[in-house]
């Protein structure tokens, strides 16, 4: 649970839950997040969960730091709010149009390509949050062998739909956008869907998270049909 | 109708349906239209948005005799030139903004905070924001916008928000769909501030950075980056030291945290910054000084000033008084 609250400027709450990144200290974050949302506690106005932290911020005209961690003190986590998440399957293409950085990821992992794809389009991931740009799931766990460091000069640009891998992580970039993962597909759905505003997110923290190998062909008919 | 119609009613103000709208002749480098930005979205991504500078938001829609929280075009260095087509309506411009009003053949220099009547072709040519960033038009009435989450603030990075999530453009209309009838001209006397000390609280990370670290961002001089936009301010200057990680795991980011990525030059965070980032948080901007922050041009130089907690919300209380304090004058 929480290992310690401090402040983060003058108008958020810092709620440290550790340094590790498991689903265990996430569905913490996420149950404390939800419980929050619940309560409506005056004056927060935005949560951002995230791997092992919970950030809480507030309007400094209606209430303060004191008051707030004393609201977050008391709160009572009942055994219910549970994270019940969906199963979902995403489209990647790997096209060599697609898949930006698969040499650098074979020479940085030495390993071949076609395992690489094959490990990664095996696992079943669990999204532990989304956020960044719009809607961008960031998905774990990728197996030790699979593990590669950012980009050391990040992208301006990298193309929207997007699907990389960094650490043990994978991710997919909802908009066009600066950044620095190692891209190694691209998926032709649309994961964050800004004209639906209860439920813009395709993948939300808790849900479980497959890729599906697709062909260019199918990738070029996937929004035409 | 996207705008809800009790919404809008003042008290003493009698609201008329429109017809008119502006032409933009000129859409100046980013134009937007702003108002209160949106809450309670950062856990799907999406930041607050909204005037960067608070305070003349405010101003200009209490001169224009709105609802405070209504819609204004926000501009950034050269701001539109706009037509006006319609009977007429009352204008204001806030910040520190060169501009010009065209009526018939006439060209008179316009005033900040002053409002002024347009009549039928008339024009606002908004010339630049001096040595500042923002600045804010208001009409006394509402433009005709799509609200996407409660609200028309414009994010170009993520396409949200009225006008398809996009900057103004040439050539593009503008409709106004209400206007506010028997609108009396308004004027106050203010001048915008400047700082060159920016306050700040110490980060969650403070100790990833090493003593001469911690002194050269606390002691030495910034520059304001040409890279600076509504998401962020990047800074140049004395490269800070980090002792731990020049990664941390990534998590949530607030308008005001100070990052230092592993090329040791600070970005502060701003109001359509990214939800979540990685590089570790050596301090937060108290956010008594966020308006003016904002609002120092690139190339200005800065330094950092740390003060405890207990100040900083003492601080902007009283910032907050006086805002109060403008608007009451109004």
């Amino acid at each position: 649970m929480i290992k310690n609250i401090s402040n983060l400027g003058d108008a958020a709450l810092y709620c440290d839950f550790g340094d590790e990144v498991n689903k265990e200290i996430n569905s913490d974050v996420i149950k404390y997040f939800n419980s929050i949302k619940e309560n409506k506690i005056k004056g927060v106005n935005n949560l951002t969960p995230s791997y092992n932290k919970l950030i809480i911020s507030y309007d400094l005209k209606v209430t303060n730091f004191r008051e707030i961690k004393q609201e977050i003190e008391k709160l009572s986590l009942s055994e219910d709010t549970k994270t019940i998440g969906k199963n979902l399957e995403i489209p990647v293409c790997c096209d060599v149009s697609f898949s930006l950085d698969i040499e650098r990821l074979e020479k940085k992992l030495s390993i071949k390509r076609d395992q690489i794809l094959e490990n990664f389009f095996n696992k079943e991931f669990f999204c532990y949050m989304t956020g960044f740009i719009a809607g961008m799931p960031f998905l774990g766990d990728l197996d030790e062998q699979m593990r590669a460091q950012r980009l050391e000069t990040p992208r301006v640009k990298v193309p929207k739909g997007s699907v990389g891998m960094t650490e043990q992580f994978a991710n997919i970039y909802t908009f066009e956008s600066p950044g620095g993962w190692n891209i190694i597909g691209n998926t032709p759905l649309e994961v964050f869907d800004s004209s639906k505003e209860t439920e813009p997110n395709l993948i939300n923290p808790g849900d479980a998270v497959k890729f599906k190998q697709i062909t260019f062909e199918e990738y070029k008919n996937y929004n035409e049909q | 109708m996207q705008l809800n119609l009790n919404k809008l009613h003042l008290k003493n103000i009698k609201i008329i349906m429109s017809n008119s709208y502006f032409k933009v002749i000129r859409a100046g480098i980013n134009t937007t239209f702003q108002d209160k930005g949106r809450n309670n979205l950062y856990h799907i991504g999406i930041p607050f948005s909204g005037a960067m500078d608070n305070r003349n938001y405010l101003l200009a829609n209490k001169l224009v005799g709105n609802k405070l929280d209504l819609p204004v075009i926000e501009f950034a260095y050269q701001g539109p030139l706009l037509k006006f087509y319609g009977d007429k309506v009352n204008i204001v411009i806030t910040g520190d903004v060169v501009f010009k009003i065209r009526q018939n053949d006439k060209e008179i220099d316009g005033n900040c905070y002053e409002t002024y009547e347009l009549k039928n072709k008339d024009e606002v040519d908004i010339l630049s924001t001096n040595k500042s960033v923002y600045g804010y038009l208001a009409i006394s009435g509402s433009f005709d916008l799509k609200l996407q989450w409660g609200s028309c603030s414009i994010n170009t990075k993520a396409n949200i928000g009225s006008n398809e999530g996009k900057k103004l453009q040439n050539d593009q209309e503008i409709k106004i769909f209400m206007l506010n009838e028997n609108t009396n001209k308004k004027k106050i006397d203010y001048l915008n501030s400047k700082i060159e000390n920016i306050r700040i609280m110490k980060g969650t990370n403070f100790d990833y950075f090493s003593d001469n670290g911690k002194k050269t961002f606390l002691e030495k001089e910034y520059t304001v980056s040409k890279l600076s936009d509504r998401m962020g301010m990047r800074l140049e200057g004395s490269k800070i030291e980090n002792i731990v990680n020049t990664n941390i795991k990534s998590e949530g980011l607030l308008k005001g945290v100070i990052q230092v990525p592993a090329d040791g030059n600070p970005i502060i965070m701003l109001s359509d910054h990214g939800t979540i980032g990685g590089y570790p948080k050596i301090a937060v901007v108290a956010s008594v000084d966020y308006d003016r922050l904002v609002q120092i041009s690139p190339g200005s130089k800065i330094k950092f000033k740390e003060i405890e907690l207990s100040d900083a919300e003492t601080l902007f209380k009283l910032y907050e008084m006086e805002t109060q304090n403008l608007l009451s004058q109004i």
